[in-house]
């Protein structure tokens, strides 16, 4: 899904022209997907294509992260227990050597927080991708056939969705021990419910469509039906919701790896750097502060992108941001 | 209505058997080293194999269930395996510290939120709609931890600095015991759990608010000649109410999640962080224990959603 939005970049041939969407004549946008009429949209909202910027940014930085440590020469797990410490012992601040202090063993904080954007966004989109991949299917299962089948997954879906996420988390972690797989996993088990509660809503209303109908009537197989013909219909709330899924998944692995139960030391994580931060904050605030707004900047950007894609999708959402000419758009 | 309600506790009561079949079966299913961790690591087999025998552990599992059960029902939720006291007791210490924090923590979450909604819908793309909804998507992006870290940073130590010594570091002071000391003690767990949720809760009034001041009875109720603070606080909010009702319903079992780390950030031995203790601990009684009350908390509370729907929507009807 995302390579369809991809697709259709400015550099593109046949590029999106923002001003034909303003046109009165039909004939103009004929022909365009939702997916094309979406990203049109978003293209005009700035807030999202700041945050799409920033998101943009902390991918290269993660992508980077050797670049960055080398160009630095400090690795991420280096102990500069002479020069990064204090003569006490205590993290060092700011200095032209390490330009966001050091940690509590005289890391250099600023590869780490490089570093830590890595973990971030990989379990962030790993986890939501299994997700979504599992709660669609599961969705379109249930919603299609229906009956028995429907109401055993839909009791399954409300049962993962009642249980209390970081208490079962924690429970899961301690019997199979902390590590990164465990972590996505984790994430993605508690995830996948909503996404085909939402899926699952879709498909029952358009399982009753005429081109169903159609489709059944010529003799095309279970399958083809759930997945060529329902499948691009529940694509818009999929791709709104996996959006907003990312920033949900990334506080997620922070809260776990803060609780000491995510991605385990010493890979460098933002939630595990604050962990460290609650016994230095009072003599190290660069140590808390910086990894905070590093995990900060990056939920806000995924969610202030999403809510902009939210509202490409839907023009009559809970709008964030509003231009003044789209305000004028949805007076009429 | 009655009848509702009957209907109601049942389905709940199959729940809450149902929670305590699956919480078995899990332990049933995980290795499990209590005996071991107990005993030390110099203990011989035959110490373990007692160790297993005086908790009850080396009985088949219906049994043990059976008697939990039995024993349940009498209101005996077993021994903390590691301190040797009643689980009732261990939750009677930590229910206090998390019901002063997740009740403080709702009512503010309450009043921030629906409050910041309203009047969010009555001006909508004002300029005051605009910045409540800049910081509404600014705490819903915030972790409730780091929120946490960074009040204990400002709030406790800038101010301590400062030479303002109004927050403690952390900790907890029963209410009977120091009334001011339990509401400094608690003032920042609360903004910690409410800020995050205040700002769902803000987004989520604004929609329903402005889908409800469009319905054909507040034109009514306008034309009437009523007031616009009375259409709006009598006549909309009555009903724009009712998706906040279902989502305060659901949150009651995501509080736990708030709760936990905020006992983990400010100290406090709270029923979250009791639980965190004795997972890892695998100390399945006070485990079983907790969940339990969980579960009813949250059954619960889904039978008084149901019910405050009908007080707060005429059209709903219970049945």
């Amino acid at each position: 899904m995302t390579t369809d939005l991809a697709k259709h970049d400015p550099a593109a041939p046949e590029p999106i022209v923002p001003d034909a969407l303003e046109l009165e004549g039909e004939s103009r946008i004929e022909g365009r997907t939702p997916l094309q009429l979406a990203w049109a949209k978003l293209r005009r909202d700035k807030v999202a294509m700041v945050s799409l910027v920033v998101i943009a940014i902390i991918i290269i930085l993660a992508l980077a992260a050797p670049l960055v440590a080398s160009l630095v020469g400090h690795g991420p797990d280096d102990q500069y227990r002479q020069a990064g410490l204090t003569p006490a012992g205590l993290p060092k601040p700011p200095t032209g050597q390490f330009i966001m202090g050091t940690d509590d063993l005289g890391r250099d904080l600023f590869v780490r927080i490089i570093y830590g954007s890595r973990i971030s966004l990989l379990v962030g989109v790993l986890s939501t991708l299994i997700a979504v991949a599992v709660g669609v299917v599961i969705g379109i299962v249930a919603g299609y056939f229906g009956g028995i089948v429907d109401t055993v997954l839909a009791r399954l879906i409300d049962t993962v969705l009642s249980i209390p996420f970081l208490l079962a988390a924690i429970a899961i972690v301690s019997i199979s021990g902390p590590s990164l797989t465990v972590t996505v996993i984790v994430i993605a088990f508690f995830s996948w419910s909503s996404v085909a509660r939402i899926v699952r809503g879709q498909v029952l209303s358009i399982r009753e469509r005429e081109y169903v109908e159609a489709a059944r009537s010529l003799g095309a197989s279970d399958r083809r039906i759930m997945f060529v013909d329902i499948l691009p219909n529940v694509l818009a709330p999929v791709i709104v919701y996996t959006t907003l899924l990312i920033p949900i998944s990334i506080v997620s692995e922070a809260t776990l790896s803060f609780l000491g139960l995510g991605v385990p030391p010493p890979t460098a994580t933002w939630g595990g750097m604050l962990d460290g931060s609650l016994n230095y904050y009072r003599v190290a605030y660069w140590y808390l502060l910086f990894p905070g707004l590093a995990l900060l900047i990056t939920t806000l950007a995924f969610n202030l992108f999403g809510d902009g894609v939210r509202d490409a999708f839907d023009p009559r959402s809970d709008r964030l941001f509003a231009t003044e000419s789209e305000t004028e758009d949805e007076k009429k | 209505m009655i009848r509702f309600l009957v209907r109601r506790v049942l389905q709940g009561l199959l729940v809450i058997w149902f929670i305590t079949l699956i919480l078995f079966a899990t332990f049933y299913i995980a290795p499990s080293n209590v005996a071991q961790t107990l005993g030390g690591r110099q203990a011989t087999p035959q110490t373990i194999a007692l160790i297993n025998q005086r908790l009850g552990l080396d009985r088949p599992l219906y049994e043990q269930y059976l008697s939990f059960v039995g024993n349940a029902l009498r209101g005996d939720l077993g021994y903390d395996y590691y301190k040797q006291i009643p689980v009732t007791q261990v939750i009677a210490e930590a229910l206090p510290k998390t019901l002063s924090i997740a009740i403080g923590a709702a009512i503010i979450w309450l009043i921030i939120g629906v409050t910041n909604g309203v009047l969010s819908a009555t001006r909508p793309r004002s300029f005051l709609d605009r910045g409540l909804t800049v910081f509404a998507l600014f705490f819903y992006s915030m972790p409730t931890f780091l929120l946490g870290l960074l009040l204990l940073f400002f709030l406790y130590f800038q101010l301590t600095l400062a030479g303002v010594k109004i927050f403690p570091a952390g900790g907890f002071v029963p209410f009977s015991a120091s009334p001011g000391q339990w509401l400094l003690h608690m003032i920042l767990p609360w903004i910690t759990v409410a800020l995050v949720s205040a700002a769902a809760y803000t987004r989520l009034t604004r929609t329903s608010m402005l889908e409800v001041l469009g319905e054909d009875y507040i034109r009514t109720a306008r034309s009437k000649g009523l007031s616009e603070r009375r259409v709006v606080l009598r006549h909309g909010l009555r009903s724009g109410l009712t998706p906040v009702v279902t989502q305060f319903g659901i949150d009651v079992a995501g509080l736990v999640g708030g709760v936990i780390v905020t006992e983990q950030v400010f100290s406090i031995d709270g029923l979250g962080r009791t639980s965190v203790t004795a997972i890892t601990q695998q100390d399945q009684p006070v485990i079983i224990g907790i969940a339990l009350l969980g579960t009813v908390a949250v059954v619960v509370a889904n039978i008084l959603v149901d019910i405050a729907y009908a007080f707060l929507d005429p059209r709903v009807r219970l049945n």
